[in-house]
């Protein structure tokens, strides 16, 4: 009983929480979150819930190419979601392809979070020299729209590997672009954070009774800047989702052996005209919805991690 | 005096004015560019049709792909080769005029090393200048259908190659950069006024050409853009941005005829697409086999051959706009029989056990290579080809590239499985059977070498016994049918777009030819 108690009173202590209450009583964060999560189960899981695997070629009949979805005419209901035209299982590549969006996304965002965060604390603890070089550069790379230097760094990728590697690294190369397009914004972040820490007493007396500056970086300073770092992240994410996804309606990201929704959405594209609408806007739509949630996710996390706006 | 200078002025200014809104511009677009402006450096159909703006031959075809008279005003064969009457008063586009030695000239270049046309010229042993307007191509023996081979050999202005240090063809397959490959001189109806590759090439009259008062055309410009998205071209065309599209994709023709102000003309082509599966070398640089060569075991080919199901290419990846089939040269052309024809089949159950038969019960992998800007579909059509091999255990790995990086690997025999289309342009099987299947042919990059066949494409060149010659070309047929070495697939159809107050006649070797091209 008492145990039962207990553990009543965590689960209410959790639900006091300040952010936890935000988030239950905002109803689109939880709309969000859910189809967040949703969709990141959806496309991890991808192998184990789509009805067919779109990159096993053995599984394909192209007899099946170019049908519309079950509810129209001419459908079947072995495809919900209709066949592209290699006769591929609309639903199960949109699966796939969410997963690698997802995927690229995130280790984008990872990339430039590490990156950035580094060298904003480095920049905001030493300051002087370090910072204005640091800080200059950020600032260059942030006069020049993201996409463009995106396309860059990947036209430069992509043209340094021999042809044979180039498919299969493109997803690599891609990651890399958009990390790497990606970290001013953190190392803005990560710098006014670490400022505002360094200033604070308990650093001051981890200088002063000698701690080494990695110690005190690591464990005092970086712990609390993380916050701001976590909010840009989450909208970084929905930024690198959608980055990959310009870069492959481009042609210069995933290839179509291994398609992102961008891929897909490009590759449907060609099919506008003749009527096979399918093919291109159920990926779109499940990439606006995926980004639309992340983003509105990001949102809310900005607002609830603020205290100024509280 | 000041006064009258300028009305002067302003009149000229005027004239100039309504002469530019009245010119007819035709707005040009299809998928892939011209490769070189260098008229003997590559025998590829989209450069053949675009330098044949520039450059002319002895003899050309029509619309309707008869043979008529364009350097040459008249020919006639005798035992030991071909007289031509060559045109009078013709000049090129800088102003040096037309003559015999340009003929002798143009001929030895299309002889050298670097050439892609050796095999359309290598039976004319000699250029006799008879005088300044005639010549005789003497040949080994009598060619009976020289004539039909000399319809893309484009003739050069000696002086200017020789000015220009362009005396041999650039070699493309090398990558070489010559002064004839952005830069032209020829004859022809359209002087190159821009060249920006990949990008924009405009072409302008030549006022001085000779069929001006012959021909119906009135085009006055030509700016051709190419533009590689099948969608793209389709939405510039709808939306008036070009007036011509060579190659919208078959599947929206429909979508375009039913759009006010714009129709499509359709036409089988002298074109078929086919795969080479190479036999040439002892082990496949991409495959996981080693020490020997799968292609070389029939077994494997034909079971290639019965896991491709043509008509499921046909009806979905070319919406029914094409012709499946076993031979890969066209109706029309002489060789192709009904019986021919007919395809290999689909037979996934025999194709398995053959592969079984042939050790390969587990398959093998394999790369296969396919140009994604030259034929209708091409890429799809690898891409469903991936499918369905995988059933028969081959896992294939698909590299699409530009045509210009395709057609290297083909000619310098680097691809082990690789797309390719052939158009006949002499309408005759010896111009497949001299390119694709003699042991010497420079596009026979499958390393197929079959004594007889050899044989045939040299007798076949002198025959002119009419019955004995098509017999000959029908025996090495039946022997290229039994040991399959090509993988046909389908004989393309070719779907033309334009706006309708241009009348652009389709011709079914894929050359536009706006001679003929009338603004209404």
């Amino acid at each position: 009983m008492a145990k039962l108690d207990q553990s009543n009173s965590r689960w209410q202590r959790f639900l006091d929480n300040d952010i936890v209450y935000s988030f239950f009583t905002t109803p689109g964060a939880v709309i969000a979150a859910s189809i967040t999560f949703i969709a990141i189960t959806a496309a991890f899981a991808a192998p184990l819930i789509a009805p067919y695997n779109p990159f096993d070629p053995a599984q394909i009949s192209l007899w099946d190419g170019k049908l519309p979805p079950a509810w129209s005419d001419g459908g079947s209901s072995a495809y919900l979601l209709g066949t592209d035209n290699q006769g591929r299982d609309m639903l199960s590549t949109i699966l796939y392809g969410g997963r690698i969006s997802i995927l690229v996304g995130i280790a984008a965002v990872f990339l430039g979070m590490l990156l950035g965060v580094t060298l904003g604390v480095i920049s905001g603890y030493f300051g002087g020299f370090t910072d204005t070089v640091i800080m200059r550069i950020a600032d260059v790379q942030l006069t020049i729209p993201g996409i463009l230097v995106a396309i860059l760094i990947n036209g430069i990728g992509r043209a340094a590997l021999p042809l044979e590697l180039r498919e299969e690294f493109a997803i690599y190369v891609v990651i890399v672009a958009i990390g790497l397009t990606d970290w001013p914004q953190f190392a803005r972040v990560a710098r006014g954070a670490t400022l505002v820490e360094a200033e604070k007493e308990y650093v001051q007396a981890a200088k002063l009774i000698g701690l080494p500056k990695i110690t005190i970086i690591l464990r005092h300073i970086l712990p609390n800047t993380l916050r701001p770092v976590l909010v840009i992240a989450t909208i970084g994410l929905a930024l690198a989702i959608i980055a990959e996804a310009t870069l492959s309606f481009l042609g210069q990201g995933i290839p179509p052996t291994t398609p992102s929704l961008g891929t897909l959405i490009r590759v449907g594209n060609e099919f506008l005209f003749s009527g096979l609408w399918w093919i291109t806007l159920f990926p779109a739509i499940a990439l606006i919805i995926l980004v639309f949630s992340v983003n509105l996710l990001g949102d809310w996390m900005r607002d609830a991690l603020n205290p100024k706006l509280r | 005096m000041n006064f009258l200078k300028l009305a002067k002025l302003f009149s000229v200014a005027l004239i100039m004015a309504t002469t530019a809104n009245a010119e007819n511009v035709l707005r040009w677009t299809s998928q892939g560019d011209a490769l070189t402006m260098d008229p003997h450096s590559q025998n590829e159909s989209p450069t053949i049709a675009f330098n044949g703006q520039i450059y002319e031959a002895l003899v050309a075809r029509d619309i309707e792909m008869n043979l008529v008279p364009e350097l040459a005003e008249s020919w006639t064969a005798s035992p030991d080769g071909w007289t031509f009457k060559l045109r009078q008063g013709v000049t090129f586009h800088d102003g040096a005029d037309f003559t015999a030695e340009d003929v002798v000239f143009s001929f030895n270049r299309a002889l050298e090393e670097s050439s892609d046309y050796k095999e359309q010229v290598k039976t004319v042993a000699k250029v006799e200048v008879i005088d300044d307007f005639t010549i005789k191509l003497v040949t080994d023996g009598a060619n009976p259908i020289l004539p039909n081979t000399l319809t893309n050999v484009y003739i050069m202005d000696s002086g200017w190659a020789k000015a220009n240090g362009v005396e041999r063809p650039q070699d493309f397959a090398a990558e070489e950069e010559t002064f004839s490959v952005r830069n032209s001189n020829g004859t022809g109806p359209f002087m190159l006024t821009s060249r920006a590759p990949e990008e924009l090439s405009v072409l302008t009259r030549n006022p001085n050409w000779w069929g001006n008062s012959m021909f119906p055309g009135n085009v006055d410009r030509i700016e051709y853009r190419p533009i590689k998205n099948a969608a793209t071209r389709v939405a510039a065309l709808l939306s008036g941005e070009v007036d011509f599209v060579l190659d919208a994709p078959l599947q929206d023709l429909k979508r375009i005829e039913a759009t006010d102000g714009l129709t499509t003309k359709t036409v089988a082509q002298v074109r078929s697409i086919f795969f080479g599966m190479d036999q040439g070398v002892d082990e496949l640089r991409s495959s996981n086999i080693k020490g020997k060569n799968p292609f070389r075991d029939i077994r494997v080919r034909e079971a290639f051959n019965l896991a491709i199901d043509k008509d499921a290419i046909q009806r979905v990846v070319m919406d029914g706009l094409s012709f499946p089939t076993g031979i890969i040269t066209p109706p029309g052309v002489l060789g192709n029989t009904p019986e021919l024809d007919k395809q290999y089949g689909f037979d996934l159950g025999k194709a398995k056990s053959l592969m079984e038969q042939a050790g390969y019960a587990d398959g093998f992998e394999i790369q296969l290579d396919c140009p994604n800007n030259r034929y209708n579909n091409d890429e799809k059509i690898c891409q469903a080809a991936v499918a369905m091999l995988a059933k028969i255990g081959v896992k294939v790995n698909l590299d699409a590239i530009p045509k210009a990086q395709h057609f290297p690997k083909i000619q310098k025999r680097i691809s082990d499985f690789y797309m390719l289309g052939w158009g006949v342009s002499t309408l005759d099987s010896h111009y497949v059977f001299s390119y694709l299947f003699d042991g010497e042919g420079s596009w026979n990059g499958i390393g197929y070498n079959n004594a007889r066949v050899n044989e045939i494409t040299k007798l076949i060149e002198t025959e002119t016994d009419i019955p004995k010659r098509t017999a000959l070309i029908d025996e090495a047929w039946q022997i290229i049918k039994k040991e399959m070495p090509y993988l046909p697939i389908h004989h393309q159809v070719l779907g033309w777009s334009m706006k309708d107050n241009v009348d652009v006649p389709i011709a079914a070797d894929d050359h536009l030819r706006p001679r003929y091209v009338v603004f209404k």
